[in-house]
């Protein structure tokens, strides 16, 4: 399986989620600028600070070059899996419901923290047992998940919540502890804490690594 | 025809928390300024704009995010 990780000016995140998509399949880079998403079957936006998140996080990089492509990537069905940055950045291209918020305390947050898997069965997350914990660091300043009422419920009732922070570990304020959402397709992923950060036991966890092997065994959509 | 000078208020939606504006209330009483609540802290945007009647769409696409944020376009009058 063939991953593609967009670097945006800013991006900072960029390499280690290469390296990660390396462990399980190919990774090539990819650029803001072209329009040309090199045949990949995932594409990964990464974390950072896009176009130094001027406006709101992610703003900006929604109408870069390459996003047109993978808009359209990602309506033909796609992986799409946005990280931190990528989160924010697919929110605010409407692909992923919700916006993210400064967190609750203002602060910048870096930790490691305990996340439950809420859904198992989505192609990012099929090669967890549901209920599954894991540990994988956040790293943000705008993390704090939102959503009106409505959509909120919406979202629980079709599973769409995949990853919350267990209890006590909410870093950000996030409503109903949410750390990851997938679209109503199912096929485009955000998460604000860092799998590509938590994929070998050397830097503390390899838990983040299963959210990219599921991809592999999902195969590409056909 | 030149340009319009325009200003974008953007403010954090009523309901949602803003965390900034509850700071600076905090903030205002250590200085000795008391009787202040409700505080929401929002941005400015200035621009000039050829043609005025599309800034509620530039609010909608970008200067604003619809679905956390309000936006109000105020348009300088002629020798204003």
């Amino acid at each position: 399986m063939k991953f593609g990780v967009i670097s945006f000016p800013g991006s900072c995140d960029d390499v280690d989620a290469r390296q990660a998509c390396a462990r399980v399949g190919e990774a090539v880079a990819l650029w803001h600028a072209d329009h040309d998403l090199a045949g990949v079957d995932v594409v990964v936006i990464p974390g950072g600070f896009s176009y130094g998140d001027y406006l709101r996080a992610g703003a900006i990089a929604r109408f870069a070059p390459i996003m047109t492509e993978v808009i359209e990537f990602a309506r033909e069905g796609g992986y799409v899996m946005g990280i931190c940055n990528g989160f924010q950045v697919c929110c605010e291209a409407g692909l992923l419901p919700g916006a993210l918020l400064t967190n609750i305390e203002r602060r910048f947050v870096c930790r490691q923290v305990t996340l439950e898997l809420v859904n198992a069965s989505t192609p990012f997350t099929a090669a967890l047992a549901p209920g599954a914990r894991l540990s994988i660091p956040v790293k943000h300043t705008t993390g704090r998940y939102y959503a009106p009422p409505a959509m909120l419920a919406a979202l629980h009732d079709a599973g769409q919540v995949v990853l919350r922070y267990a209890p006590g570990q909410n870093p950000n304020g996030s409503l109903d502890d949410i750390a990851g959402v997938i679209n109503e397709r199912g096929n485009v992923f955000g998460l604000m804490p860092h799998p590509e950060h938590a994929v070998d036991a050397l830097t503390g966890s390899s838990d983040g690594l299963a959210l990219f092997s599921s991809l592999v065994a999902a195969g590409a959509p056909a | 025809m030149g340009a319009v000078k325009a200003r974008v208020l953007v403010r954090p939606k009523a309901g949602i928390l803003d965390p900034q504006g509850a700071a600076v209330a905090r903030a205002l009483p250590a200085l000795g300024f008391e009787g202040v609540s409700e505080v929401r802290v929002g941005r400015l945007i200035e621009l000039e704009v050829a043609d005025p009647a599309r800034l509620p769409e530039m609010c909608e696409r970008l200067l604003a995010n619809p679905l956390i944020e309000d936006y109000e376009v105020l348009v300088e009058r002629d020798g204003g």
